[in-house]
C-alpha cells in the first residue's frame, strides 16, 4: 500500500474497516464526526452494520449487545459524548467483553468547544465509569499512528476481553497527512464460545455483570484485576527520543507529544541535553521505563493540553525523586514550539544553577 | 399395588415449558411476573424458538430473567434493553431477540431507547411488563403510577400538579411508522391471559416475518408494593389500571393482520 493523504478520523475509520470490523455504532458529534459519516458509507457497501443511534448512551449501549455476539465492534465520540458513555463501558467492563472506543477529544468542561484537547485524560485512564477497572488506551501522535494504533486496539480488545480506547484529539482527528493503510483482513466467521448465538446443541450462555453475593463480585473483581496485572506486564508502550544522554526529560503524549518533539529537537540545537519520552499506552502507563529514566535524568517537563493531568502518573512513576515541572495549555489552546522551547529553557537554566534546590515550574500557561 | 402410567389412564396437562429453566425464582408471592414468564416460554416453545432466541433482562424485579429463562441470555443497563437488543439483533438478523423490560426501565429511563427501537422498525419483540410502580426498589412512584396512588414516594398520593400523570406506552408507541404490532393486555383473570398469550405468539411471529416492531404490553399485578393480598391486587388491575390503560390492540399492521 502506498501513502496516501488522509484525514485522520477517515483514516481510523478505514483501519477499523480493514482490522475487520463488523458492526459500527455511533451519534455525531463534533470533532469525530468524519468518522462516523466514512462508517456510514464503508460499512454499507461492505454489507456490515453501521447504525447511527439517537445518543451516545443508546450507541454504547448498541455496542454492548454487539459485543455480546462476538463479533469486532466500535463506536466513536468526542469528549462529552464519550461521558456519555460511561455508563455502557462499565457494563462492558463488567460482562467481559472486548470493543474499540474511539475519543476524539475536544474542549471541556461542559460543551466547551470542538477545538482538540487533553482534558479527557482522567476520564479514560481512571476508569471509565463506575467500578475498578481500566480500559487499555492507546494515544496516537500523527495519522500514521492513529492507522496503526486502531488496528491494534482490535487485537488487544480480542486477546483480553477488554475495552480499548483510542485516545485521539481534535487535531490528529481532523488533520491531513500522508499515511499507509493496511491491507484489508477477512471478517472472522467463527464465533468465541461464550457469545450468544441461541443455545443450540449447547448449554445457554448468559452475559451480565451482576453478582448480589459480595464474595462472588470480589471474586470477578479480582479476575478483571489479574486480567489488569498481566496487561500492566506485556504492554506498557512507548517511544523515546534522545534519552541517552538526556538532564531534561520532556514527557508528553499525542499531539502534545508530536509538538514537544519540535520544541525539545529545538534545545537540542541550542546545545540543551533534553529528551522526549511518549507513552504510546496511557493506561497502562509505561512506567517501568520512565522509572528507569528517572535515575539518569535530573528533571521531567510534562507537557500536556490541559491543566495537567497525566502529570500525575508521570509523579507515581518517578516516585518523587526528580523534581517534575509542567508546562500546559487549556480549552482547546494548542501549544506552540516556542512556548514549549522557553520551558524547557527556563528548566534547564534552574538545573543547571539550583543544583539540588530544584523549584519545579507548576503552573499552567506561564 | 396399583400402578398406572401417564399414557395409559392420564393426560399431562401441565409442565415446565423447556423455556424455563429449572429455578427458583426472586419473585413475591402473588405477583404476576411469574405468569408473564410462563406464557413468553410457552410461546417460544409452541413456534420452536427457543434454540436461537436471544432474551435481553432490563433492570428490576425482573433483572434475572436471563437466569429464569432456558436459552442465551444477557442483562442490559437500566432502561437500555431495546439498545442492546438492536447491537445483537443488527449482527444477528436471523436470531429472535426479545426485550422483557418494566415499566421504570421502559417508560422512565429508558424512553428514549424505546422510542427510537420502534421508530427505526427495530426487529425485535419487547415484553413490556407494567405494573404502575418501581418493585424492585422498594415501591416508589412510576411514570405509570396512577394519580392519587400511594408510593413510597409519593406518600400523599401521586399529585399531578407535581408530578404529571402517568405515560401510556402503548399509544405512544403506536404513533410511530416503525411500529407494526402495539397491544396492551392484562393478567388479571384467566381470560386475558389466555389474550395475552396469544398476542406474544402474534408478536413473536411479526418478529419471524421481519416485520418490525413488536410489543405486548401486559397490566400486571404488584401485591407488595401496592399493600394489598394477591387476589386484592387482581382486583386493583381491573378496577384502577384498566380504566388508566385500556386494553387493546394500538397499532396492527395490515401485514400483521393476515398472520
Amino acid at each position: 500500500m502506498a501513502k496516501e493523504m488522509l484525514k485522520g478520523n477517515i483514516a481510523i475509520a478505514e483501519a477499523a474497516v480493514r482490522a475487520g470490523v463488523e458492526a459500527y455504532f455511533g451519534y455525531p458529534i463534533t470533532p469525530q464526526t468524519e468518522l462516523l459519516e466514512h462508517m456510514s458509507k464503508r460499512m454499507v457497501e461492505l454489507k456490515r452494520v453501521f447504525l447511527q443511534a439517537e445518543s451516545e448512551v443508546a450507541a454504547i449501549n448498541m455496542v454492548y449487545g454487539a459485543a455480546c455476539t462476538g463479533v469486532r465492534v466500535m463506536t466513536s465520540s468526542s469528549s462529552p459524548g464519550f461521558s456519555l458513555m460511561q455508563e455502557g463501558l462499565s457494563y462492558i467492563a463488567g460482562s467481559d467483553l472486548p470493543c474499540v472506543v474511539v475519543d476524539v477529544m475536544r474542549g471541556g468542561p461542559g460543551l466547551g468547544n470542538i477545538l482538540p484537547s487533553q482534558g479527557d485524560y482522567f476520564q479514560i485512564t481512571r476508569s471509565a465509569g463506575h467500578g475498578d477497572y481500566h480500559p487499555i488506551v492507546l494515544a496516537p501522535s500523527s495519522v500514521q499512528e492513529a492507522i496503526d494504533l486502531t488496528t491494534l486496539a482490535f487485537d488487544l480488545a480480542d486477546q483480553y476481553r477488554h475495552i480499548v480506547i483510542v485516545a485521539a484529539d481534535g487535531l490528529i482527528g481532523q488533520m491531513m497527512e500522508p499515511a499507509e493503510l493496511p491491507p484489508m483482513q477477512s471478517v472472522r466467521t467463527d464465533r468465541p464460545d461464550w457469545a450468544l448465538t441461541g443455545a443450540d446443541g449447547r448449554q445457554p450462555n448468559s452475559i451480565a455483570s451482576f453478582y448480589l453475593k459480595a464474595e462472588e463480585e470480589e471474586a470477578f473483581n479480582q479476575k478483571i484485576q489479574d486480567r489488569l496485572h498481566e496487561i500492566r506486564d506485556a504492554e506498557q508502550r512507548f517511544i523515546e527520543y534522545y534519552t541517552d544522554d538526556c538532564e531534561l526529560l520532556v514527557v508528553g503524549y499525542g499531539s502534545a507529544g508530536r509538538i514537544a518533539l519540535s520544541a525539545v529537537q529545538a534545545a537540542r540545537d541550542k546545545g540543551m541535553k533534553v529528551g522526549l519520552f511518549r507513552p504510546l499506552t496511557l493506561w497502562p502507563f509505561p512506567e517501568k521505563r520512565l522509572s528507569e529514566l528517572t535515575d539518569v535524568v535530573g528533571a521531567c517537563l510534562v507537557v500536556e493540553m490541559s491543566a495537567g493531568q497525566m502529570i500525575e502518573d508521570v509523579r507515581l512513576a518517578t516516585g518523587g525523586q526528580i523534581p517534575v515541572g509542567f508546562y500546559g495549555r487549556m480549552g482547546g489552546v494548542i501549544p506552540m514550539p516556542d512556548e514549549i522551547l522557553q520551558a524547557i529553557t527556563t528548566h534547564c537554566r534552574q538545573l543547571k544553577h539550583c543544583e539540588g534546590a530544584f523549584t519545579p515550574l507548576e503552573r499552567v500557561n506561564s | 399395588m396399583m400402578t398406572t402410567t401417564l399414557n395409559e389412564t392420564n393426560t399431562l396437562v401441565y409442565e415446565r415449558p423447556h423455556s424455563l429453566a429449572a429455578c427458583n425464582t426472586n419473585y413475591c408471592p402473588g405477583c404476576t411476573h411469574g405468569v408473564a414468564h410462563r406464557l413468553l416460554a410457552e410461546a417460544i416453545d409452541e413456534l420452536g424458538l427457543r434454540e436461537r432466541t436471544i432474551l435481553v433482562a432490563p433492570v428490576g424485579c425482573s433483572v434475572f430473567a436471563y437466569k429464569y429463562f432456558n436459552m442465551d441470555g444477557c442483562e442490559a443497563a437500566h432502561g437500555r434493553a431495546p439498545a442492546m437488543a438492536t447491537g445483537i439483533k443488527r449482527v444477528q438478523p436471523d436470531k429472535m431477540v426479545i426485550t422483557y423490560q418494566g415499566d421504570g426501565d421502559l417508560a422512565s429511563i429508558g424512553m428514549a431507547e424505546i422510542v427510537h427501537a420502534a421508530a427505526r422498525g427495530e426487529n425485535i419483540t419487547t415484553v413490556f411488563v407494567n405494573n404502575a410502580i418501581y418493585g424492585m426498589t422498594g415501591g416508589q412512584m412510576a411514570p405509570t403510577s396512577l394519580p392519587g396512588q400511594k408510593t413510597t414516594s409519593s406518600p400523599f398520593g401521586r399529585d399531578t400538579i407535581l408530578t404529571g400523570y402517568p405515560v401510556r406506552m402503548s399509544e405512544l408507541l403506536s404513533t410511530l411508522d416503525g411500529a407494526s404490532y402495539i397491544v396492551r393486555r392484562s393478567l388479571h383473570d384467566i381470560a386475558n391471559i389466555r389474550k395475552a398469550k396469544k398476542a406474544i405468539l402474534t408478536a413473536l411471529k411479526v418478529q419471524m416475518k421481519g416485520m418490525g416492531f413488536s410489543m405486548v404490553e401486559l397490566l400486571s399485578s404488584c401485591p407488595t408494593n401496592w399493600g394489598l393480598e394477591p387476589v386484592e391486587a387482581l382486583h386493583w388491575i381491573e378496577n384502577n389500571m384498566i380504566p388508566a390503560f385500556p386494553l387493546g390492540d394500538y397499532k396492527v399492521i395490515e401485514e400483521v393482520r393476515s398472520l
